[in-house]
């Protein structure tokens, strides 16, 4: 495996074969598409479903039903249906469809949970219905939010290593070649360049989180909750 | 339609297959995240060191933690021993932070007069700490079901086929009605079994029922 990951053949485009750092550029980027999406729909939905308070059953029943779906059955009946073509658009909306869930019920989990006396005394100042949502509520949800986030960008990054299944880039790529191939150690060495790729980025947004989130909400309690969310 | 119903007998035998495959880990990782759970809720040195390690094992992919199971423990590639050994460890990542925190939430008030009533450690922890953890313990069992009974299908990725055969197969042969039975049983599994858990966490907790909550 360290003979694999080592061998600069496989670092570069060798006969045609694209190598590692194409590879984990495409996963970098299955992983951006989808994630960004996903928070442009659940974030402002989220928020609004949190902050009039509707609809708030819906969103956990959703979630526990979506849990229960196999990533693998939606990818590939999603990439049978609309063809080769559209491998990539079929992958899209699976990651998509996985991260939102998760990133709605944060969200509605995080403004729900805003100290209440906060909300009331910013009305009490004269705050419109808007600016409540944007100034108090949000970054006060912001932990959560961005908890929500992490937990989805991992599962999009994990779903996104299946993806070579129905003929796409990404790390998994040598996982399923290598397979195939019955040549393992590829495969042994896709499997850790996927859970290296999953840490880091792990690390790398906790540490943004640290430096986002307001320094008044680094409460003991709460940072101890945030540690593996 | 018609395929399924040639193939029922094939479809229950995966079914079979898929819940062991899923279920057996999920039996093992609760025995041991009790008492890793247990450690990390009295000691504060083993929460600082538990619990960011069990959060960082579940970060890894299915399919990464798949792969490297053989590198780790010496089995076959195709051995369901890897599917099965890494679900363990994903249930046991995500229980010993929800048995820890469940069992830190037991009031300290009722530890104590179990205590002065003269229960011992032990005899404590299961006559009175566990039970009233139990409501919360039972909501983390559930999600490490579900979520292992839907990552037994990427199994199949690595030919250790569960219900995912359904799906990989249905895929090679262009067969809808096999991807789509696939995914419905993989569904109702994980439904089925989280209502059989919620029946549990009733029989179990009687007096949840009465005057509501606590």
């Amino acid at each position: 495996m360290w003979e694999w990951l080592t061998n600069p053949d496989n670092w570069t485009k060798t006969f045609g074969t694209p190598g590692i750092p194409q590879r984990l550029a495409e996963h970098l980027q299955y992983t951006a598409v989808a994630v960004v999406i996903a928070a442009l729909i659940a974030v402002p939905l989220g928020a609004y479903i949190g902050h009039t308070g509707r609809g708030g059953t819906f969103v956990v029943g959703m979630v526990n039903a979506f849990r229960a779906l196999p990533e693998l059955g939606l990818l590939i009946l999603l990439a049978l249906s609309m063809g080769v073509l559209l491998a990539f658009e079929a992958m899209t909306i699976t990651l998509v469809l996985i991260a939102v869930p998760p990133m709605l019920a944060g969200t509605y989990a995080g403004i729900r949970n805003v100290d209440q006396s906060a909300v009331d005394a910013a009305r009490g100042m004269g705050m419109r219905e808007r600016e409540v949502l944007v100034k108090v509520e949000l970054p006060n949800a912001l932990p959560l939010i961005l908890g929500a986030l992490r937990t989805a960008t991992l599962q999009v990054i994990a779903t996104a290593s299946i993806a070579a299944f129905v003929s796409l880039g990404g790390l998994g790529r040598f996982v399923v070649d290598g397979l195939a191939l019955r040549e393992f150690d590829q495969m042994a060495g896709g499997a850790v360049l996927i859970a290296a790729l999953a840490i880091v980025v792990e690390l790398v947004l906790a540490g943004a989180q640290w430096l986002v989130v307001s320094p008044g909400l680094r409460a003991p309690r709460s940072r101890k909750r945030k540690a593996t969310t | 339609m018609t395929w399924v119903l040639d193939h029922v007998d094939q479809l229950l035998s995966l079914s079979a297959y898929h819940l062991w495959l899923a279920l057996l880990p999920l039996v093992l990782g609760l025995l041991i995240a009790l008492p890793l759970g247990w450690v990390a809720s009295r000691y504060y040195w083993a929460r600082v060191i538990l619990v960011p390690a069990a959060g960082l094992l579940y970060t890894i992919p299915s399919l990464a933690l798949f792969v490297l199971m053989p590198l780790i423990l010496g089995t076959l590639i195709l051995d369901p021993l890897n599917v099965q050994i890494a679900l363990t460890v994903y249930t046991v990542a995500l229980l010993v932070r929800v048995v820890a925190d469940a069992l830190a939430a037991v009031p300290a008030t009722v530890a104590a007069a179990a205590t002065a009533m003269g229960y011992r450690p032990v005899g404590r922890f299961f006559a009175v700490d566990l039970p009233l953890a139990l409501p919360v313990l039972l909501a983390g069992v559930r999600v490490a079901t579900v979520s292992n009974i839907s990552l037994v299908s990427v199994g199949s990725l690595i030919g250790v086929h569960g219900l995912g055969q359904a799906l990989t197969e249905g895929f090679q042969r262009d067969n809808y009605a096999e991807i789509i039975a696939g995914i419905v049983l993989i569904v109702v599994l994980a439904l089925a079994v989280d209502a059989v858990l919620v029946l549990v966490g009733r029989v179990l907790t009687p007096w949840a029922r009465i005057g509501g909550r606590r």
